[in-house]
């Protein structure tokens, strides 16, 4: 990390920040309607118990949903991507639920599981991210060139051996791209179910109750740490990229 | 019976939705332990399909493929592959891509003695000091040169190369037809290289086989007998104008352009 990638992004977001500041100022705005940083300190501040409490359970209930997500969303794409007559089959249905609004399954699940907070959060979270990781890891494998198998083939290698060295590591970065959408996906599942849900928990819950008690600066001191946490996850995202598929990078030249 | 590949009358037709297309009616080839067969003809007419029968990844409709007196019923750690596409997987070094073979065929060699080897052989085609380089950061002559290592680590009876200076330009392509005769050299093997470049068979092969348009069958068998040190001049001998000739002609009677 130098000076400069720390510096700009940094740079960026103060002038954001005071771009934003004059512009509600300028506008002579009332915090009901736009709230400006300065509100949103002292928001954050009056209800810091709160936000460390409900963001981890944001948090964590995000990447239960994910993790479920990774494993459900690997091996349907298995599935998918090496058997022709399953990709037949399941596709129709696949993309037909995930053309289903999520904002209306979320009132279904809460009333499936009254009561159930985390499993409800994490079940939309998971339910809303893992499509994209399906259909990238079936695509990844489907449309593996005929000669990576045939070097192992070729040799007696097992069908296990040429997926396991060849057609998994392949698809790897493929996975990770989709991951990268997953992740905000199931960020935005489980704070759909949060606000929803009534005497839940977690960020989403906390500014419906900013809603509630009309306390705006509040609702966008929520946002923000939203903001923040979902660039947190989706960092972790790239930097497990950068692990286990950064061979897929090329060096400028 | 001292052929190490014998093909005998192999027939052979894919299913299309439009009925089946035959690509092989009557095929014979036989290679003798140390020889090395080009296989040139149309395009089109089959001779990839005759690799796959040959590495055992795919069974004939009629016919039958024998390697050392044995019936190839499936695919045999003794065959080494090679494709124009040099297919080294990009999160492996060099090295680990020479050596994957090495992790599928038990050789009996020693984790020790499997580097040694492959970085042998990767000195052998001029490869030392990319050992520990990814394959994106080679060109794609290097890559096939690598390729060729990695058909042959687990020391094949038989070396199967389809194609694989194809996809080069010619003074890269003329650098491995150099190197071939290198390995050949301190590397035996029985060898069918497929390709469509005439002076490419007569350089590396012993015997040349003209197969004819589809369905394919051999058309012509020509055998080679090029003399002294093997170079670039060699193809500008006139026995080698000759050879070429022929081959030339022969193959206008595959494309059915000129009367047998």
């Amino acid at each position: 990390m130098t000076l400069r990638q720390i510096g700009v992004p940094l740079a960026a977001l103060i002038i954001f920040g005071l771009f934003w500041e004059w512009l509600v100022w300028v506008n002579g705005w009332p915090n009901y309607k736009m709230a400006s940083p300065s509100d949103i300190w002292p928001a954050f501040w009056k209800f810091r118990g709160l936000f460390l409490e409900y963001g981890w359970d944001t948090l964590w209930r995000t990447v239960v949903g994910l993790l479920l997500s990774v494993v459900f969303g690997v091996f349907l794409g298995m599935i998918m991507g090496l058997s022709k007559t399953m990709r037949d089959a399941l596709y129709p249905l696949l993309v037909g639920f995930n053309a289903i609004p999520k904002a209306t399954v979320v009132p279904i699940i809460a009333l499936m599981f009254v009561g159930q907070h985390d499993m409800n959060t994490i079940l939309i979270a998971f339910l809303i991210s893992f499509f994209p990781i399906a259909v990238s890891v079936s695509i990844g494998l489907s449309t593996l060139e005929p000669e990576y198998r045939d070097i192992l083939a070729s040799l007696g290698a097992s069908k296990f051996t040429i997926f396991w060295k060849i057609a998994l590591p392949k698809t790897l970065p493929e996975f990770f791209g989709a991951l990268k959408v997953a992740v905000t996906l199931a960020f935005i599942g489980t704070n759909l179910m949060e606000i929803v849900e009534p005497h839940g928990r977690g960020l989403g819950h906390l500014f419906d109750s900013g809603k509630i008690s009309a306390d705006y600066p509040l609702m966008f001191a929520v946002l923000i740490a939203l903001a923040l946490m979902g660039i947190v996850l989706y960092y972790v995202v790239v930097a497990l990229e950068k692990v286990f598929a950064g061979w897929a990078e090329r060096n400028p030249t | 019976m001292s052929n190490l590949i014998d093909i005998k009358g192999v027939r052979h037709a894919y299913k299309t939705p439009s009925g089946p297309l035959p690509v092989l009616d009557g095929l014979e080839l036989s290679v003798p332990e140390g020889g090395f067969a080009a296989v040139v003809g149309p395009s089109g007419c089959g001779k990839s399909t005759l690799t796959r029968l040959v590495a055992g990844l795919m069974k004939p409709d009629e016919g039958e493929v024998w390697l050392h007196g044995d019936l190839v019923k499936g695919p045999k750690s003794t065959v080494g592959m090679a494709f124009q596409n040099p297919v080294l997987l990009e999160w492996r070094t060099i090295l680990q891509n020479v050596m994957l073979p090495l992790e599928i065929v038990s050789t009996g060699m020693s984790k020790r003695e499997q580097e040694d080897r492959a970085r042998h052989l990767l000195d052998l085609v001029g490869l030392s000091g990319f050992e520990d380089k990814r394959p994106s950061e080679l060109s794609g002559g290097m890559r096939q040169r690598a390729s060729l290592c990695r058909s042959i680590v687990h020391k094949p009876e038989v070396l199967i190369l389809d194609e694989p200076f194809g996809a080069l330009d010619a003074f890269t392509r003329e650098d491995l037809w150099q190197t071939m005769h290198n390995v050949k050299a301190e590397e035996p093997f029985t060898g069918v290289l497929i390709t469509h470049d005439l002076r490419e068979s007569i350089f590396l092969a012993d015997q040349v086989i003209v197969l004819s348009g589809r369905p394919a069958k051999t058309q012509y068998v020509m055998d080679v007998h090029l003399t002294g040190e093997r170079d670039i001049e060699m193809l500008y001998t006139p026995e080698s104008a000759e050879a070429l000739n022929i081959l030339r002609q022969q193959i206008r009677i595959a494309q059915g352009r000129d009367a047998a």
